[in-house]
């Protein structure tokens, strides 16, 4: 008798899959874990709240209910630790806007180089390098 | 009978917006993107579209966490952008093309496709910033719209496959609406890109010339990737090629390439615009 319902490869089960050196999917587990980051950087669409976000941050993080380590990674402004705290970089761009950050600020601050450091890897892309030779070049030059 | 009269496909990068509203269009950092899009301007002129299908990725305005559709089509008469938080100007409204919207809502769902309907749904500058690109200097949009928004936020996303496929049944859609518009299929987002982790900044020339190379005769080459694949090729928000490749499919199955333009960086993204034709 035919198998009605054969075997297939765990859809989601993105951790079983050959990792992606330095890259996180937003799964349902990170889902989960960051919903409280997330639904506060989403509230950060409306200006009310990110005036208040920066009159009391304290009181505003508490009113989302931010597990301790959310808490810790928004007090130390540390973008791979809210990663690792379940945020997506679509909402966490809201609270990088708060400050004025955009994507290049965001990029430099998760990889650990200057603003113009992180540029520079960027456009050594556009001149035919790869993005592991711009890597490479960017840490060569410090 | 309505006519499909082709497809554009552009990268929505948010920045651009900036530089729009900043005037950069002729700054050497800009100018290499912009200059794509003169092609865009007379092609449009031409063939005149009055309905656009657009598919594109919200970007946490309408939608949040709690709610997550996969495939979410707008019937909305209207459809507004707000403030997304980061100090983009705001952009202008559209007009939503409301029955066409539900006809092709029906025929998605009896052609098994389980969507979600949006009677009111926000857009970003996943959908603004390639019309202001399209169309400089318009009081108005002179296009109705009708939105689609695939998740490409929360994992699992819908594969590739199934994404053509979506494209493929808005294509037999259209062809029985009995209107007389002048229908352009739009498709936003890329190209490589990743925004978030330590690989922040990584981008991929080849893989993004493998998707342009293969858009017009032979969209079933993207298809073979899984998601995670492409993640790793295109990067986190490089997954925004599912857009182009839902569009890809509305357009129908044959297809020629008549413009394309691809420079990177355009802020950390690789940008690209492509205009197709049915052949």
């Amino acid at each position: 008798m035919p198998d009605a319902f054969p075997a297939q490869p765990a859809a989601g089960a993105g951790h079983a899959l050959p990792p992606i050196p330095g890259t996180t999917l937003f799964d349902g587990d990170a889902a989960a874990r960051g919903f409280a980051l997330n639904a506060m950087c989403y509230s950060f669409n409306e200006a009310a709240n990110r005036a208040a976000f920066l009159a009391d941050e304290d009181a505003y993080c508490a009113r989302f209910g931010l597990t301790a380590p959310q808490r810790k990674a928004i007090a130390d402004r540390d973008v791979l630790g809210m990663i690792a705290a379940g945020g997506n970089i679509y909402y966490l761009a809201k609270l990088a806007g708060i400050f004025h950050l955009n994507v290049q600020d965001v990029g430099a601050m998760q990889t650990g180089q200057s603003v113009e450091a992180f540029k520079a890897m960027l456009q050594a892309q556009a001149s035919g390098q790869t993005y592991e030779q711009a890597v490479e070049g960017s840490f060569a030059h410090g | 009978m309505a006519e499909i009269v082709g497809a554009y496909f552009t990268s929505h990068v948010p920045s651009i917006g900036g530089a729009i509203h900043k005037g950069l269009q002729q700054d050497p950092y800009w100018k290499p993107f912009f200059d794509g899009y003169a092609r865009v301007h007379e092609w449009l002129a031409e063939v005149k579209p009055d309905v656009a299908i657009v598919f594109n990725n919200d970007h946490g305005l309408n939608f949040f966490l709690d709610k997550m559709p996969t495939f979410a089509v707008g019937a909305a008469p209207e459809y507004h952008n707000a403030d997304e938080g980061w100090g983009l100007p705001l952009y202008k409204s559209f007009a939503g093309h409301v029955p066409l919207s539900w006809h092709i809502i029906e025929q998605l769902v009896a052609d098994e496709f389980d969507i979600t309907t949006c009677q009111k749904m926000l857009v970003d500058h996943a959908l603004s910033i390639p019309f202001e690109l399209a169309w400089p200097d318009v009081d108005a949009w002179p296009v109705k719209i009708v939105p689609f928004a695939i998740n490409t936020v929360q994992h699992p996303l819908p594969s590739a496959k199934r994404c053509l496929a979506l494209g493929q049944a808005v294509h037999r859609a259209l062809q029985s609406w009995q209107g007389d518009e002048r229908i352009v299929i739009i498709g936003t987002g890329g190209l490589s890109h990743q925004l978030d982790g330590e690989r922040a900044g990584f981008m991929n020339r080849d893989y993004d010339l493998f998707c342009l190379d293969h858009l017009a005769t032979d969209p079933a080459a993207l298809t073979k990737d899984s998601v995670h694949e492409i993640v790793r090729l295109a990067g986190t928000q490089g997954v925004e090629i599912l857009n182009w490749i839902a569009a890809r499919g509305a357009l129908g199955e044959q297809a020629a390439e008549i413009h394309r333009n691809y420079h990177l960086p355009i802020s950390n993204t690789a940008g690209a615009t492509v205009l197709l034709e049915p052949a």
